[in-house]
């Protein structure tokens, strides 16, 4: 089953992207596919590559990126929300790509469900 | 449906409304802080307990045990894993995230 | 659009989906209502069935009589009157929200269906898809 996700809280201020990071992470473990993860709200601030997380704790940005680079989630970051809160090409880690809402809705029609986490 | 509760239910009113608007046959899957809802001893354990009888109520094992609260948890309420909760979003027609 | 989404567009076009957008916050202490009615305007591209409701404190977004000079932000309420053009014409309002804040159907800037709760249930009940604040 294909499954969209949106994300619509920044990190570590809320649990909102480590649950959708998880639920993504063992939905393909279990053998759906989670084609994109669209960031929406302070949720866009999952994907600046200048986080810098202390050394003990969860790097929840590059763990995004590595979910991208193995299993081909398409990492979307809404461009009027990124913009509102400083978020452009050249600070996003990698995986992300800045795009309209569009691609909310379109994950919205293509996938069989979509679920959101937020606050 | 599968409705998405992650708000403790004495900060939010989400939990409140979620049963409120949960049709009969419905699952209703607590996540992160409302899990406390679940459990024994809290004021929203009588809601959950009445909802039972016509929702199907889920809690987050994960967030149960990083809370303490899992021995708390009421009779009739099913801890899942995150497999599990991929499974409830796939069993479900559509789900619907409580904000 | 990026090679990972391919396999997401079989069989994408020409599908009709109801869609529920679920306003719960009130407006400017948070931005979930108005970013939340910018995805609503995208949403009208493309031709899906499209549902708005406005439950708990979402019932404040449609107030009228606001003035947001003073806190200076944009006044976005009136964009919910615009909504007819983008031909988004369902919005459903639950009266328990409206009884408990002291509101009525007169108070709201534009027309909407009131349901009761356990109509609104059903209502969410036949959505495809539900993207909620």
């Amino acid at each position: 089953m294909k499954i969209g996700i949106m994300v619509s809280e920044g990190p570590y201020n809320h649990q909102a992207s480590d649950s959708a990071y998880l639920f993504a992470r063992t939905a393909i473990e279990k053998g759906h596919s989670v084609p994109r993860v669209f960031f929406y709200h302070d949720g866009v601030n999952n994907s600046t590559k200048l986080t810098q997380p202390p050394q003990d704790d969860r790097n929840v940005v590059n763990r995004w990126s590595k979910l991208a680079e193995e299993h081909g989630v398409d990492l979307v970051v809404c461009i009027a929300a990124g913009m509102r809160r400083g978020i452009t090409d050249d600070i996003l880690a990698p995986g992300f790509r800045i795009s309209g809402l569009g691609q909310l809705v379109e994950a919205g029609i293509q996938c069989d469900r979509l679920v959101t986490f937020g606050d | 449906m599968l409705n998405i509760v992650n708000k403790s239910a004495t900060e939010r009113n989400s939990l409140e409304s979620a049963l409120r608007m949960a049709t009969k046959g419905s699952a209703v899957l607590l996540i992160e802080d409302a899990v406390y809802a679940a459990t024994q001893g809290s004021v929203a354990a009588a809601k959950i307990q009445s909802a039972m009888a016509d929702v199907q109520i889920y809690a987050l094992g994960p967030d149960l045990d990083a809370r303490g609260m899992t021995s708390r948890v009421l009779d009739g309420v099913k801890v899942v894993d995150y497999g599990g909760f991929v499974d409830l979003v796939t069993e479900h027609n559509c789900c619907q995230s409580w904000l | 659009m990026s090679d990972m989404m391919d396999d997401m567009d079989e069989g994408g076009e020409g599908v009709v989906k109801k869609f529920m957008f679920v306003n719960r916050k009130a407006p400017h202490g948070t931005i979930y209502a108005l970013e939340g009615l910018e995805v609503v305007l995208v949403s009208a591209a493309f031709d899906q069935d499209v549902s708005l409701v406005f439950v708990d404190d979402g019932v404040y977004e449609l107030i009228k009589g606001v003035n947001t000079k003073g806190i200076e932000v944009k006044d976005f309420s009136k964009t919910y009157r615009a909504l007819e053009g983008y031909d988004v014409e369902k919005l459903y309002v639950e009266k328990s929200s409206m009884d408990a804040r002291g509101l009525t159907e007169e108070d709201l800037i534009v027309d909407v269906t009131v349901l009761d709760s356990t109509e609104m249930a059903n209502l969410m009940a036949e959505q495809d898809v539900v993207i909620s604040y």
